[in-house]
């Protein structure tokens, strides 16, 4: 199931135009960049990208940045107040009679999990509240992934860092749930947000391009695959990011003024066992000997998501009713 | 121009009205709170025009300013103690963009154990964060500061924050008469704001705060940063006659009270020096040759005038309303480091620390002062830092100490 297409029928009506080139310092197959990189042409030119500190701050090193639009950034803990700075001297300057029309600027928030999730929370749920006209990209690839891959309160169940490490006392590594943070933006109504996948590229554009009609926070999660931290070959990157929406692990959705729909509903779902397996951070999950528990305890998890989707959205039914899950 | 009684909270939230900020992102904490509900109500009324936003903390709300003073507006925090060192790491930030804007502090005394009497060690935690500073003494003073700092840290040769700090309750509270500066006056002393450094805007790129991974490039704009800051002491005197001209106060990046021949000096920060002050005064009716030397501006550090003050004196005892733990004084620290910058040394330097939480310095604590600078010789060998305080607040406190049931075995000596 697919929600109708608005503005994009295929990946070939996406801008052609490039806001980011060639040659960022950033890890090859990185989701993260695919993603920034499709958003930003949808956005299109006169953006301030307001980054936290995480694996894009190597983005743009002295004396070089690959992107044509401006670029400011703060600290681990404060970026959402970054943009609000921006946006209201943008908007003082405007009302004053000092900015002209082609001096305008959207204001782009971005930043990892570790931001996120952790540390920015503070800052973020305050700008959510004082209604500030931005967009904020969460390129979350479940783990502080510049630091060299340790947990976040992104980290999914059963997910290895180099802070939570398969041992004795926790042979699963990561125990704790990742933190659903689409739901904690979402308490507070923001008039947008969408998850997004670097594989979705059209689902992706779309949601872009609608948000562009809305005014006030608007937040775009998207799952980054992480070859460096997940361990996988490079080249499998988009293969693993599809494997996610197959699966149901990152489900695609949106919601307006807090309502969600379901924006992508694969036809037939995978086992999730197809989404972990080809991960180094989920390889003790099959080796030595298989985790059935583990592996049952994510897969159910899943179900259990899809089967309140089938509740709350019957207009997804029929394609839900279709999928079957792997174990 | 108007005279009117007013708090140093006010006096500060009327500089900021009379430059005619833009933006204040805010978040309150005792005793800064009147500034910001002050400057509230004159952006709800029309009086001021722009935005006034509440902030989630002082990180953030300083991240904020710095923001909106990257985009080019005239803007104005405020502050004080825990609120300042949980800005820390924004404070650093956004010097390092380069940006102009004024963020005054009022100093309270530093957690833990909680308290909310003024003391510095708040705002010289700060200290070196890329921040020009400077440490007022009157309600007057905060005002007259609050303008004369938009003004230095606009400069372009300057481009850098600049933080007002003002003791809290002392001067927080306490109502003074405070000359209102006339408003078309204050616009002709300065101007609107018209950044000379690129700002965001759509029509040019621009990234700020980028990352520098080689020591060498690092070096060079940690420095050029260093070199601003000294830009401001020639600026600040350039400011300051302006401001003379203009309003008839003159302010100097120290203040030399009783000094012209004095042999022993009293050297103090903020609003406890008016304290020394009344003590020099005494002092100097009972003939004893006694001065006073009001750290106004801490940075840029003004070390040659420090030391052209100081040099050719008997003794001199800074009094720091601070503690380093395991140092002792910091502005001790600072004198005497200007002093051996210009190599030539003072015979007898002690350092007291005194007024740590707003605790009086009484006036036999001043008089033990003078007396121990007095009796100093330069042979007494190494002295540590020396802490006022009076028998009767030993007595108060070792009764709080009984209370709580530490009276024995107590650590008080």
């Amino acid at each position: 199931m697919k929600v109708p297409r608005e503005f994009y029928k295929g990946p070939k009506d996406i801008p052609h135009e490039e806001e980011l080139s060639p040659g960022a310092p950033l890890c090859a197959g990185c989701g993260g960049l695919m993603t920034l990189r499709l958003m930003h042409k949808v956005l299109g030119e006169n953006v301030v990208i307001v980054n936290a500190a995480g694996c894009m701050t190597l983005m743009a090193t002295y004396p070089y940045s690959p992107i044509r639009s401006s670029w400011l950034y703060t600290t681990m803990g404060s970026v959402a107040a970054g943009a609000q700075g921006i946006r209201d001297a943008l908007d003082i300057r405007r009302a004053k009679g000092k900015l002209s029309e082609q001096d305008e600027m959207k204001v782009l928030v971005l930043a990892g999990d570790g931001s996120t999730y952790d540390m920015g929370l503070s800052a973020t749920s305050a700008a959510i509240h004082r209604r500030l006209d931005f967009w904020y990209l969460c390129y979350d690839n479940e783990a502080y992934g510049n630091t060299g891959f340790q947990m976040s309160s992104a980290s999914p169940f059963a997910s290895r860092t180099t802070t939570s490490p398969i041992g004795q006392q926790e042979p699963e590594g990561t125990f704790q749930e990742k933190k659903d943070m689409f739901e904690l933006w979402r308490a507070q109504k923001p008039p947008y947000m969408a998850t997004v996948s670097s594989h979705e590229v059209v689902d992706l554009a779309e949601k872009v391009k609608r948000s562009m009609a809305i005014k006030g926070p608007k937040l775009f999660l998207a799952l980054a695959v992480c070859p460096t931290g997940w361990g996988f070959d490079p080249r499998m990157g988009d293969e693993l990011a599809h494997l996610a929406v197959k699966t149901g692990i990152w489900p695609l959705k949106e919601a307006v003024d807090g309502v969600v729909r379901h924006t992508l509903i694969p036809s037939r779902f995978l086992p999730v066992e197809e989404y972990l397996r080809p991960q180094l951070r989920f390889r003790h999950l099959f080796e030595p000997a298989p985790h059935t528990e583990a592996m049952q305890a994510i897969q159910q998890k899943v179900d259990r998501y899809w089967e309140q989707v089938r509740k709350d959205e019957p207009a997804a039914s029929p394609a839900l009713n279709r999928g079957t899950s792997g174990t | 121009m108007v005279r009117r009684m007013l708090t140093g909270n006010a006096a500060a939230a009327w500089g900021a009205r009379l430059a005619q900020v833009e933006y204040v992102p805010a978040f309150p904490i005792t005793p800064q709170t009147e500034i910001i509900e002050s400057l509230a109500t004159w952006f709800a009324d029309g009086t001021l025009s722009g935005k006034f936003v509440t902030m989630d903390s002082e990180h953030s709300m300083v991240t904020a300013a710095g923001a909106a003073a990257a985009t080019g507006v005239r803007t104005f925090t405020a502050t004080s103690s825990q609120g300042l060192v949980y800005a820390m790491e924004a404070l650093y930030t956004v010097s390092g963009w380069r940006v102009p804007f004024v963020l005054v502090n009022v100093s309270r005394g530093l957690s833990s154990p909680i308290t909310l009497g003024p003391d510095h060690n708040d705002v010289l935690a700060a200290r070196d964060a890329g921040f020009i500073q400077i440490h007022v003494e009157t309600c007057q003073e905060v005002l007259d500061s609050v303008l004369m700092a938009f003004r230095i840290a606009e400069d372009v040769r300057v481009s850098l924050p600049t933080l007002v700090n003002l003791d809290g309750f002392f001067l927080s509270f306490t109502r003074e008469p405070v000359e209102i500066p006339d408003a078309k006056l204050v616009q002709e002393f300065l101007p609107a704001f018209h950044p000379q450094h690129p700002v965001f805007s759509g029509s040019q790129s621009l990234a700020q705060g980028v990352a520098v991974l080689d020591g060498a490039t690092y070096s060079y704009f940690r420095y050029q940063m260093h070199r601003a800051l000294e830009n401001a002491l020639e600026v600040h005197e350039e400011v300051a006659e302006a401001f003379s001209r203009l309003f008839g106060r003159r302010y100097r990046a120290l203040e030399e009270y009783g000094m012209a021949d004095a042999e022993i000096v009293l050297v103090m920060a903020g609003s406890f020096a008016t304290k020394g002050k009344a003590a020099v005064n005494r002092w100097r009716e009972q003939g004893r040759k006694v001065g006073l030397l009001r750290l106004r501006m801490l940075r840029p550090q003004p070390a040659a005038d420090i030391a052209r003050s100081l040099i050719g004196r008997k003794a001199v005892g800074v009094i720091d309303q601070n503690i380093s733990p395991g140092l002792g004084g910091i502005l001790y620290q600072e004198v005497s480091g200007a002093l051996a910058s210009a190599g030539e040394r003072v015979p007898v330097m002690r350092s007291f620390i005194g007024g740590l939480g707003g605790k009086d310095i009484s006036q036999g604590e001043f008089d033990w002062v003078l007396e121990a600078l007095d009796g100093a010789k330069p042979s007494d060998g190494p002295v540590p830092c020396q802490l006022l305080f009076t028998d009767a607040e030993y007595e108060q406190v070792r009764m709080a100490l009984s209370i709580a049931g530490k009276s024995q075995g107590g650590t008080a000596s």
